[in-house]
């Protein structure tokens, strides 16, 4: 490599240099794109330019799987190989392109084009099947039509939203982002201007008085995550929104970024207020280039308006938010993990406490929310909180976001309020089964979630009516499993997700999640061993109980459900 | 600082706030079975063989890390803490060459592990690298415990030569471009093969001699011939 072909790179990392490491990732981001993957030399210049050993720099290559430090095509087609995917014939997709271009996935093709590559979930479980080619979504995809998928270069395919009520989905389901100007003339920036009349107390006190908890999966309030924020001593504080939405069967939050950005810029700046904050980060995860690139785009759409930035709408509020892309690693949706990745290191999660509040991004107070979590914000304000509660139950007010999959007619978006049933929501909202076909399984809250079955359907959709009948909400997925569906391939493409994303930081998930995957090859293959039961068992109890972080505490709770719903499938000879 | 007073296996102790679990415990003269855990490392709390149950608290903690409180109620050896050990000893010893690891494999015994408890297990393996006149590294036996990357870094030496490869089950210990020892910012202290615990991490003369190579032969080999030695006056 001359010096002459490394001037558009130093330039770039000449302008990152001042943030140090924590422009690890964009810098390897830019190497990438500039020179298609990243060379010793390539590595060397960013390890000099922000001052990373180079060790360090080499284990972050290794860590994020969308990085590589060998040759790949020009565009790499990542066939998506999640259950929903994988019903719908993902796999003849991945082996008709590998036939298309005379390649095994992970080799370059002979022109140095194409990588074909297995993807974990792309996020597009409502278009199954999925392949991300290069920078573009193609939904529906068919083995038959390889030749076309490979010259694929637009957008995504349009999402069916749907839904009892409209209010989070308001601009959406129309196929395309709502613009700044758009977004001001539908009532949007509102709650941020009222929120703007109020004190950040006050601000603070509607939050919590709302009932609002997270929307990513762990279900905490949200008003009492910002009161910590806002009583912690530090300086500067700082607003991350979690746009790693990475959990199978998930898609709420791409097509809230895609199709309504400002709407979660809107929250982060109430958010900012509210505790003050004076610097936000978005980390969108890497398999979403198109939302990535709406929310960027619009957040230089609100900074050219005086809404992001300094004195945002006269009122001396200073917050500006930074973009951050994954590079493949579900790990990075736990929250600590993600403040590790903005930091520039691999996505290990923190020991908890102390907690982000306190001692988040580079130590300081911190809030990090979900992105339908912000989304809920701009509302609260608008609305107050006594009329936002009068969306959903007594216990879990507002606005829910479904995303159904799966063997189901509709597949889709669904806004409802908290409080129908999953019975409304699959045969009322979603169409149903398809024709001559039975309910087998329902795969609640994505693949760190649990099964339910027909004898679930009339179970409410709230937290609390959810927790008393030990199903999870999750993240909101909801994968429909019909009579025809091979459950043991369903069990053993979820154990292979958590294989394949465990960190390796603690023993039990590190060392379980590859068990646990090995035994239930064994049970969709040739049959499980004697004993395998109580491997499984021991395996994910222990994991449960002594796993470091989230991941590894839920990555056995489906297949643990799947062993009270159906024990003969692991009854080894 | 302020005492704190708990209680541990039903007996009451008292420490100073900020004191972990562990430290507690060892003040009562029990000892919580650790293996990443390194008195001059920083704790990660990784293995997770420590982990004990407190009332009140859903997931079991690390007693390695967790701090005490007032009132707190620990027990260190439940029917939970004791499948999670003997589990995780398992899947360990059904992955890595425990072979030079003699506190791994008392802990093993203790916790009545089965030595073949996950059949057709994938094992950790990887090429010994012997590339260097100071030690070899062989990480077929690397439990992944993080002391030499730690050692090598911030918690001693600042040299930065190593850090880790893969991740999940594939994690390992590696170098930039996994380029050989004296191609890196390697100093040779030895700082690493001093914290190992398992023998991934081994001395040259160690390894020779075990091979069979005689101590002066080794002599021989590594002091250049006569060429520093004084003759006698």
């Amino acid at each position: 490599m001359t010096d002459d072909e490394l001037i558009p790179l130093r330039a770039i990392l000449a302008e990152l240099a001042p943030q140090r490491r924590a422009a690890l990732l964009p810098a390897l981001h830019t190497a990438q794109r500039l020179f298609g993957w990243i060379t010793e030399a390539l590595a060397s210049e960013i390890s000099r330019a922000l001052s990373v050993p180079l060790a360090d720099v080499y284990g972050v290559i290794e860590f994020y799987e969308m990085f590589h430090h060998e040759p790949v095509g020009r565009t790499i087609l990542r066939v998506c190989g999640a259950p929903v995917c994988a019903l719908a014939g993902a796999d003849g997709v991945a082996q008709a392109l590998c036939r298309q271009l005379k390649i095994e996935p992970g080799t370059v093709s002979a022109d140095g084009a194409f990588t074909v590559e297995h993807a974990p979930c792309l996020g597009l479980c409502d278009h199954a099947p999925a392949v991300l080619v290069g920078e573009s979504a193609v939904g529906s995809a068919e083995a038959t039509q390889a030749a076309a998928i490979c010259a694929a270069n637009a957008g995504n395919p349009l999402s069916h939203v749907g839904g009892d009520i409209r209010i989070l989905t308001s601009n959406c389901g129309r196929g395309r982002p709502t613009s700044l100007a758009e977004y001001q003339a539908r009532g949007g920036y509102a709650g941020l201007k009222k929120a703007l009349t109020m004190t950040p107390d006050a601000v603070l006190a509607e939050v919590k008085a709302a009932g609002l908890v997270g929307r990513g999966g762990a279900a905490f309030p949200t008003g009492i995550k910002w009161e910590g924020a806002a009583a912690a001593t530090g300086q500067p504080k700082y607003i991350v929104c979690n746009a790693d939405e990475s959990e199978p069967g998930t898609f709420k939050d791409r097509i809230l970024m895609e199709e309504d950005p400002h709407r979660v810029i809107e929250g982060m700046i109430v958010a900012a207020y509210a505790v003050g904050a004076s610097q936000g980060y978005i980390y969108v995860r890497g398999e979403y280039p198109s939302a990535f690139q709406i929310i960027s785009d619009a957040v230089a759409d609100a900074r050219q308006a005086g809404i992001v930035g300094p004195n945002i709408f006269a009122s001396g509020l200073n917050f500006d938010i930074e973009m951050r892309l994954g590079a493949g690693a579900y790990i990075c949706g736990e929250e600590t993990a993600l403040l590790e990745s903005i930091e520039g290191k691999r996505g290990l999660p923190r020991i908890k406490p102390p907690f982000p509040t306190t001692h988040g991004l580079f130590g300081k107070p911190t809030i990090i929310n979900n992105v339908e979590t912000f989304c809920n914000v701009p509302l609260i304000l608008e609305r107050g909180a006594a009329e936002y509660r009068k969306i959903g139950t007594e216990r879990s007010p507002g606005p829910k976001l479904f995303c159904v999959s799966g063997q189901i007619q509709k597949p889709g978006l669904y806004e409802v309020p908290f409080g129908v049933t999953l019975r409304h929501l699959l045969f009322d909202l979603a169409g149903g089964l398809n024709a001559g076909r039975k309910l087998q399984a329902v795969l609640m809250g994505g693949a760190a979630g649990a099964f339910a079955t027909e004898k679930d359907l009339d179970v409410i959709l709230s937290f609390e009516a959810l927790r008393a009948a030990d199903l999870p909400l999750g993240s909101g997925a909801v994968m429909v499993f019909d009579d025809s569906a091979d459950l043991r391939d369903v069990l053993k493409r979820l154990a292979h997700f958590f294989a394949d994303e465990s960190c390796g930081k603690c023993y039990p998930c590190q060392l379980g999640a590859r068990r646990q995957s090995e035994i239930l090859d064994r049970t969709a293959g040739a049959g499980p061993l004697a004993g395998d039961r109580e491997r499984l068992s021991d395996i994910g109890l222990t994991m449960i109980d002594a796993s470091l972080c989230g991941l590894g505490q839920t990555a056995p709770t489906a297949i643990l459900s799947a062993m009270k719903l159906w024990p003969e499938m692991f009854d080894g000879k | 600082m302020a005492d704190i007073t708990l209680t541990i296996d039903n007996q009451p102790v008292t420490v100073p706030a900020g004191t972990t679990i562990l430290k507690a415990a060892e003040q009562l003269g029990r000892q919580v079975p650790t293996i990443c855990y390194h008195d001059h490392c920083t704790a990660n709390g990784l293995c997770r063989i420590c982990v004990v149950e407190v009332d009140g608290v859903r997931p079991l903690l690390p007693a390695c890390l967790s701090r005490v409180s007032e009132g707190m109620k620990v027990t260190t050896s439940s029917a939970r803490a004791e499948r999670s050990r003997r589990t995780i000893l398992e899947m360990l010893d059904s992955a890595v060459d425990l072979s030079e690891a003699p506190e791994i494999q008392k802990l093993l015994d203790e916790n009545h592990a089965d030595r073949a408890r996950f059949p057709a297990a994938e094992r950790r393996e990887h090429t010994v690298l012997d590339d260097n006149p100071m030690y070899i590294r062989d990480y077929d036996k690397c439990i992944l415990c993080w002391r030499c990357v730690q050692v090598c870094a911030d918690d001693a030496q600042y040299t930065h030569a190593i850090n880790f490869t893969g991740r999940g089950f594939d994690t390992s210990i590696g170098t930039f471009f996994d380029k050989s020892m004296p191609d890196t910012t390697c100093v040779f202290c030895g700082q690493c093969v001093g914290v190992c615990p398992t023998g991934a991490l081994k001395p040259k003369r160690e390894a020779l001699l075990e091979q069979g190579v005689s101590l002066d032969e080794i002599l021989q080999a590594t002091r250049g011939g006569q060429k520093r030695r004084r003759k006698p006056s």
